[in-house]
């Protein structure tokens, strides 16, 4: 084995490993941190992919924001932060064969694909990245429309958090 | 090639010899050797670190008219190894309920923070951890990091005034990352590039001529994402006692205390890096790599010292205030600034150097002067509304 394959795979066990916890342990603000230990696993897995700023992006979204605003939400709505009830319910067949039929098929369909066997080539000397990720995003035959349809999303989200959050009876409420 | 010129590749060579000397594969003595190198950068940092706290009360003891540590040692220099031994013969307390492994982990994780920054410092023109074309993005992650060991903190210790302050002090870094992030694209687009040592490379003239107002809002950003006065809000002491760090004692509180000194020192680097040129002072770094070393060193301490000045004089803003302040001043300001930025750049890249220069410092005073005279006007309305129209008149009667 190479180096590269001995670190995929330790990073690959850590990372199901954390997920496993995010969904077996009962403290709830654990749970939340045993996903930012899983997030940061793909954010390895990213890096190891030489795909180094979606590594660091998933660090900067996923554990800065998202996981923060997660204990955020657990410390403020919760009383007690552990789980009480019961772990699963009744439709846990349906998801257990839902997950093993996606894994199946996946499993499958990538069986056949013979890109598994080969290496990487690596990047030719002056090759840089992220300006071709920059370029591709803005390029009208690219990205440019899943981009600009993202962007158009994320403003209507802020419309609506302002709009929700604004209490219009209380006037301006910075009092 | 001598040592003087290139010490780390002299060394890693010297070193390289030795280790396959013994009979080690090529590939472990790199790894030995890149290890070796991180211990040997993170010792000199706690090294630093141990005289940041001198330094830091030195400077808070004459800004506020006093002598400072001067017992021991000359100059009182001894104080924070003396203070280091006390910490570490502490007894180190854990509170009943606490959550063991979050609650030792968290002043792990702030320590961390702050040292994997230096990974992409460019501490001279051949010595650097690694030159990833990402440096910008990494310092933003590093911080989630920081944020995350302070909510972790402040959950653990299982006392009310440490969550309050945890709470308040991550809406403060949450909040103001967003202003910091995007003042760090201005040398981005500057420079072409989001790694580090390019962005100094290209600095023939000091971004802070094309873009002071970037220098300062990202200096204040800067400080409210260390969460020092004016923004300190996790530490308010008459209301929160000492924040999210009040539980911990020893060496754990040593680690959240030494973590943010070498922060505000690290930032302080930063700053020069992106706006005042690094290691850059009219050639000099050439000469040696000791010498850009050298010049480093003093603007990032001048950074430093600024952040002090800051921190010692102001007093503590209300956190509502805070906030509003970055989401309805700083925020939308940073944004017309990258665009202006971005705009100015493009017209004007292709015209000769002192057109470009000063097309850019122009611009960049109109923004400073639109951005303040809507705040004043703004300020001039919530005033009126408390106190009711300025008496105009009364001039009149004399």
């Amino acid at each position: 084995m190479t180096p590269d394959q001995i670190v995929f795979l330790i990073v690959a066990l850590v990372t199901l490993g954390a997920g496993f916890m995010v969904v077996t342990t009962r403290n709830l603000v654990h749970a939340a941190l045993w996903l930012v230990a899983t997030l940061f696993g793909v954010a390895i897995t990213y890096a190891l992919l030489n795909a180094s700023f979606l590594a660091v992006v998933q660090v900067v979204v996923y554990i800065g924001a998202i996981a923060i605003l997660f204990i955020f939400a657990v410390m403020l709505t919760r009383k007690d932060m552990r789980d009480q009830g019961a772990q699963l319910n009744k439709n846990w067949w349906f998801g257990a064969l839902l997950s093993i039929s996606t894994f199946a098929g996946l499993f499958f369909i990538l069986q056949g694909w013979s890109g598994f066997s080969k290496t990487a080539t690596a990047y030719p000397s002056g090759f840089d990245a992220i300006s071709e990720l920059g370029n591709e995003l803005v390029s009208p035959a690219g990205y440019v429309l899943p981009f600009e349809v993202a962007s158009v999303l994320l403003v209507a989200a802020l419309v609506g958090a302002v709009y929700v959050a604004f209490n219009p009876r209380n006037g301006d409420n910075h009092k | 090639m001598s040592f003087w010129n290139d010490p780390l590749k002299v060394a890693a060579d010297w070193l390289m010899g030795i280790f396959t000397g013994w009979g080690m594969p090529e590939l472990a003595a790199n790894i030995l050797i890149g290890f070796l190198g991180v211990l040997i950068l993170i010792s000199i940092l706690m090294v630093l670190d141990i005289f940041l706290v001198w330094v830091e009360r030195k400077v808070v003891s004459r800004f506020q008219d006093r002598i400072g540590p001067n017992r021991v040692g000359p100059f009182g220099l001894i104080q924070p190894f003396a203070d280091i031994i006390k910490l570490l013969i502490k007894e180190d307390t854990t509170p009943g309920g606490a959550d063991r492994v979050v609650y030792n982990l968290a002043p792990m994780l702030s320590m961390m923070s702050v040292l994997i920054l230096w990974a992409v410092v460019p501490i001279a023109p051949t010595i650097l951890g690694v030159d990833i074309n990402i440096g910008v993005l990494y310092i933003v992650a590093a911080g989630a990091i920081g944020t995350l060991s302070i909510i972790m903190a402040g959950w653990s210790s299982n006392n009310k005034f440490a969550t309050i302050g945890a709470f308040r002090q991550v809406a403060v870094m949450i909040s103001f990352e967003i202003p910091m992030l995007a003042m760090m694209l201005i040398p981005t687009i500057l420079a072409g590039s989001m790694g580090t040592s390019q962005i100094i490379e290209q600095q023939s003239v000091w971004y802070f001529f094309l873009s002071p107002l970037g220098a300062l809002v990202f200096l204040i950003a800067a400080i409210a994402e260390l969460g020092r006065a004016p923004f300190d809000m996790a530490e308010g002491e008459s209301e929160l006692v000492s924040g999210y760090n009040i539980e911990y004692s020893g060496m754990k509180f040593g680690m959240f205390y030494a973590g943010e000194l070498l922060h505000a020192f690290t930032f302080g680097g930063f700053w020069s890096i992106m706006f005042f040129g690094g290691y850059r002072f009219f050639g000099l770094e050439q000469v040696s790599p000791f010498l850009a070393i050298a010049i480093l060193v003093f603007k990032a301490f001048l950074g430093y010292w600024l952040i002090m000045w800051v921190r010692y004089t102001l007093l503590r803003i209300r956190i509502d205030h805070m906030l509003a302040f970055n989401w309805k001043f700083l925020t939308p300001l940073a944004f017309t600034l990258i665009i202006v930025t971005a705009f100015m750049n493009a017209l004007l890249s292709g015209t000769s150097t002192w057109l470009y220069i000063s097309g850019m410092f122009l611009s960049n005073v109109l923004i400073a002067w639109i951005a303040l005279e809507i705040a004043r006007s703004y300020s001039r309305k919530e005033r009126e509304k408390i106190q009711g129209p300025k008496p105009v008149v009364e001039a009149a009667h004399h």
